[in-house]
């Protein structure tokens, strides 16, 4: 942490103009350049381009059964056979996308209505912050994976409906942390002003408040893609999700637990790929997290060398 | 060219005391980048003297001041130089023995003493400690304790020690930082613009008492203020600070009653006056940051009077008329800059109705109410000043205006229409009228957004104005407020305090409002930048015929912009008339108490 590192910050700053509104791509981009960050990126992408372009390159039809029960690893079946004599490496390269898939559609749901929630708690206040955020605390007196098994249980093992339930789930997570920051963003002048320029409540929360957001935003983000991942796959396993004889990496590891001594393989590779894709995401978000709390909070000598007022009192920076 | 002098000889010409502390060629610097921050300063102070700091925000007063007790910042270092309290270099002590000092024999008063003590504490208990934790502090806690209490003037207020911070006054906890700082009579005492949150009559109060200490104890006092007429009152030798240098360096008499420095010159150009209304004049442009200051003298790039060679060489410090100063043209005779405080022309009267008539205001903040039966009229081009001290109701006032604050009954009436409560509840073209200006400049734009969109923000209200013809009215505004297009893809970040407060006053330009409301917003600025906002105003409420409601605490300001002012005293009005009126023969007690306390820059305190 020394000077340099902020010189080069104030530098970037003039730079930070011409990018103008994607200064969130900046910070991802210097989360990236952290060594910290670059570890969890790059694990992240990695295992998600298995996930991704993984079909495209499996040897076999990963529901036909080509080989026997739990076979050791061969030439032709590198991972060996599952329950049912399917090919491993096949199942596993055509076993995430779905799950990857769904992980984000419910990260996508939770952020934003999380957001909504916790944004237009802190702007309105008065009743409507008092209804909304009791709402949010029943939701999150029920465990994550209880209510998703629940919703479930109830409706059925529909995907669409898995993706809605985790990502229900994550409302009451981003709506506080979302209203926690916003309630000091609520109370700028800048916000006063344009309530008096006759800009609508709506306007203001997305013109004035959001933008101030982004960072907490993107941590968040990341945090509960994390958590679906975890969520998801847990989900699978238990048996909600996609009905055989899809792939899927969760389903896969309660499918072949019971031949864990005569091909492990067929455990241990998609509950690695799992475990990676987590600890890659939870990695990049950490390193996301740490730049954009040194974006939003000057260190003394940062407000030294850009000459802001000694004497300010409010603290606003 | 020029005498050259070592701090000696300035010594031996304006201290006749015992020297007590001793500064010799202090530099510091960034760690890591090494860029200087504050470099070759030297001076001494001897028993009972206070020697004032002067500078505008990021000269670096407050990191030599801190250095003075061996205390950096994160990210600087001390590189060079010595201080010597009674003839001990404090540069030269372990961190332990350093910190064994500090508070023994070198002390400090924040600036904001609420911040400075522990809430959870009580006084007495904060005030011992002060004591007990130098285990070489000889005699008895309680005795010195009362003692102390009697000399920072707080004996009478009862019991005081019993009580927790935050059931004192600001001018009782800034006392009870005093008493703390001089518990353990120090050889050093470092006062950080200790009275800037205070009222003029508690600074007044609290100056005399710090002035009575200092003597008293022969301490060896450093002032640091940006504010120049607290320091002419309070002490003996003042020392200017421009970008990490001590420019100028002398008896207070001298300094401030013929500046040589040209920098200083415009700093005292640019303080308003309280006794005739004065033209102020700011210093255009801005100071260089650390690890940018440009070769030669830093402050050639706006000084008036540079020549070819303060751009190559870097002046020495010059003895010329008993004070040190760092200027090629320092020992050549005077030049006049023009800074003759012409009187400001006085505008001529408007006897047509008023533009604004506010009748039986009683407004609350809260559930208390805060202002009782105002009335007032602010006619079209002219100012009406609203003053008062802290806690008057004058914000209130303005937000009542300005439709942030609806908890109010009375009437207001903007040419004849009536202006309800609450902004959502008035006409957008209405609103437009009507616009306000922020007190503090860092809060009042979007840092996510650029000038240039902060400024068109207001437009988007107005239906049908085409984009073409949006920007072109934005770029207008900001040759108004002279800062020129190129400021538009800059973000507020990257502007100083001055330039974000004339954005936000191009932002109110913006869409021809007819009245402006002014909320203190020149206070969180330096005297030169507040010097610039008041000129533009004025400049503005006379080629556009703005009327305008400029609430200050400070009654210097007064003079300068406006021609009606109204005396806010606990939320009623106590006085209202004519500027010169009011402020030359004030009638009403609390006006002349406020006349009385404020400092002056041809007076001492």
């Amino acid at each position: 942490m020394n000077v340099d590192y902020h010189l080069s910050r104030t530098r970037e700053s003039s730079l930070l103009a011409r990018v103008g509104r994607q200064q969130w791509l900046l910070v991802l981009r210097r989360a990236a350049r952290t060594r910290r960050g670059m570890f969890g990126l790059i694990i992240m992408l990695f295992i998600a381009l298995i996930a991704a372009l993984g079909p495209l390159f499996a040897p076999h039809s990963s529901t036909s059964f080509v080989t026997s029960s739990f076979s050791a690893p061969s030439a032709a079946y590198p991972f060996g056979g599952d329950d049912l004599g399917r090919d491993v490496l096949s199942r596993v390269l055509d076993g995430g996308w779905v799950l990857l898939l769904m992980a984000i559609g419910a990260t996508a749901f939770g952020v934003i209505f999380g957001a909504a929630v916790g944004v237009s708690a802190a702007y309105l206040r008065g009743r409507i912050d008092g209804v909304l955020m009791r709402a949010v605390d029943i939701i999150l007196a029920f465990p994550q994976l209880v209510f998703a098994l629940l919703l479930v249980s109830i409706i059925g093992p529909k995907l669409w409906l898995i993706v809605l339930a985790v990502g229900f789930s994550h409302i009451p997570a981003v709506a506080r942390v979302l209203r926690s920051a916003s309630l000091d963003v609520s109370e700028r002048d800048y916000v006063k002003y344009a309530e008096m320029q006759g800009f609508s409540r709506v306007g203001v929360m997305f013109k004035e408040i959001l933008p101030n957001l982004i960072s907490p935003l993107m941590v968040e983000t990341g945090l509960r893609l994390t958590y679906s991942i975890v969520v998801m796959a847990g989900l699978e396993f238990l048996g909600f999700g996609q009905p055989p004889p899809a792939p899927n990496w969760g389903s896969m590891i309660s499918e072949n637990q019971i031949g864990l001594s005569a091909n492990p393989w067929a455990v241990i590779v998609p509950a690695l790929l799992i475990a990676l894709l987590t600890i890659g995401t939870n990695t990049y978000t950490d390193a996301v997290a740490r730049v954009a709390l040194g974006v939003e909070r000057k260190p003394e000598e940062a407000v030294l060398l850009e000459n802001v007022a000694v004497g300010e009192s409010t603290g606003s920076l | 060219m020029s005498r050259l002098v070592d701090d000696e000889a300035l010594s031996n010409q304006v201290v006749d005391g015992k020297v007590r502390l001793q500064v010799k060629d202090l530099g510091l610097c960034l760690s890591g980048s090494g860029e200087d921050v504050v470099s070759d300063v030297s001076f001494s102070v001897s028993a009972g003297e206070v020697l004032g700091l002067v500078g505008e925000s990021g000269s670096g007063k407050t990191t030599l001041a801190l250095a003075l007790l061996g205390y950096t910042k994160r990210g600087i270092d001390i590189v060079r130089g010595e201080i010597l309290l009674d003839g001990a270099n404090l540069l030269g002590m372990s961190p332990a023995e350093l910190r064994s000092n500090r508070g023994r024999r070198v002390a400090y008063v924040p600036q904001d003493p609420a911040m400075a003590l522990n809430p959870a504490l009580r006084i007495g208990t904060q005030l011992r400690e002060a004591m007990q934790v130098h285990k070489d502090f000889t005699g008895d806690v309680g005795e010195r304790l009362a003692e102390i209490i009697a000399d920072t003037r707080l004996a009478n207020e009862g019991d005081l020690l019993q009580r927790y911070p935050h059931q004192l006054s600001g001018g009782q906890q800034q006392r009870v930082g005093l008493a703390m700082a001089f518990a353990c009579r120090p050889g050093l005492i470092v006062l950080d613009e200790p009275t800037t949150g205070l009222d003029v009559t508690t600074q007044r109060h609290v100056l005399t008492t710090v002035r009575e200490l200092c003597s008293s104890y022969g301490v060896a006092a450093v002032y640091v203020s940006h504010d120049l007429a607290v320091v002419r009152g309070l002490v003996s030798t003042v020392a200017v600070m421009y970008a990490g240098r001590v420019i100028e360096l002398g008896p207070t008499q001298a300094v401030f009653n013929q500046p040589t420095h040209p920098y200083t010159r415009g700093l005292l150009a640019a303080v308003p006056s309280l006794d005739r209304a004065e033209v102020l004049r700011g210093i255009t442009g801005q100071p260089p940051r650390p690890g940018r200051r440009p070769k030669g003298c830093s402050f050639a790039a706006r000084c008036p009077l540079a020549l070819p060679v303060c751009g190559e060489e870097e002046p020495v410090p010059t003895l010329v008329g008993g004070r040190l100063v760092r200027c090629f043209r320092a020992g050549e005779e005077r030049v006049d800059l023009n800074e003759k405080k012409v009187v400001a022309p006085a505008q001529e009267p408007h006897e047509s109705a008023p533009m604004l008539a506010v009748r039986t205001l009683n407004a609350s903040y809260g559930s208390s109410q805060v202002l009782f039966d105002v009335n007032l009229n602010v006619g079209r081009a002219a100012c009406l000043a609203v003053v008062g001290e802290s806690g008057s109701g004058k914000t209130t006032l303005a937000r009542c205006l300005v439709g942030l604050n609806s908890n109010w009954s009375g009437e207001i009436k903007f040419n004849g229409e009536e202006l309800v409560a609450g902004c959502r509840n008035r006409p957008k073209n209405l609103l437009r009228k009507v616009q306000y200006i922020f007190q503090n400049p860092y809060s009042a734009l979007n840092p996510r957004k650029t000038i240039g969109q902060i400024i068109g923000q207001p437009l988007e209200q107005i239906p049908d104005l085409l984009y073409s013809e949006r920007s072109q009215r934005v770029v207008q505004v900001l040759e108004d407020v002279s800062l020129g297009a190129d400021f538009m893809s800059r973000l507020p970040d990257q502007l100083s305090g001055g330039e974000r407060q004339r954005v936000a006053i191009a932002r109110a330009l913006v869409v021809d409002p007819e009245l402006l409301v002014c909320d203190e917003v020149t206070s969180s600025l330096d005297v030169s930048a507040q010097a610039i906002i008041v000129e533009l105003l004025r400049k503005l409420q006379v080629e556009r015929g703005l009327g305008m409601v400029f609430i200050t605490h400070n009654l210097a300001l007064v003079r300068s912009i406006a021609q009606s002012v109204v005396v806010l005293n606990q939320g009623h009005i106590v006085e209202a008339g004519d500027v010169d009126k009011v402020l030359s023969h004030p009638t009403d007690p609390y006006t002349s108490r406020l006349m009385a306390d404020a400092p002056r820059l041809n007076q001492p305190i």
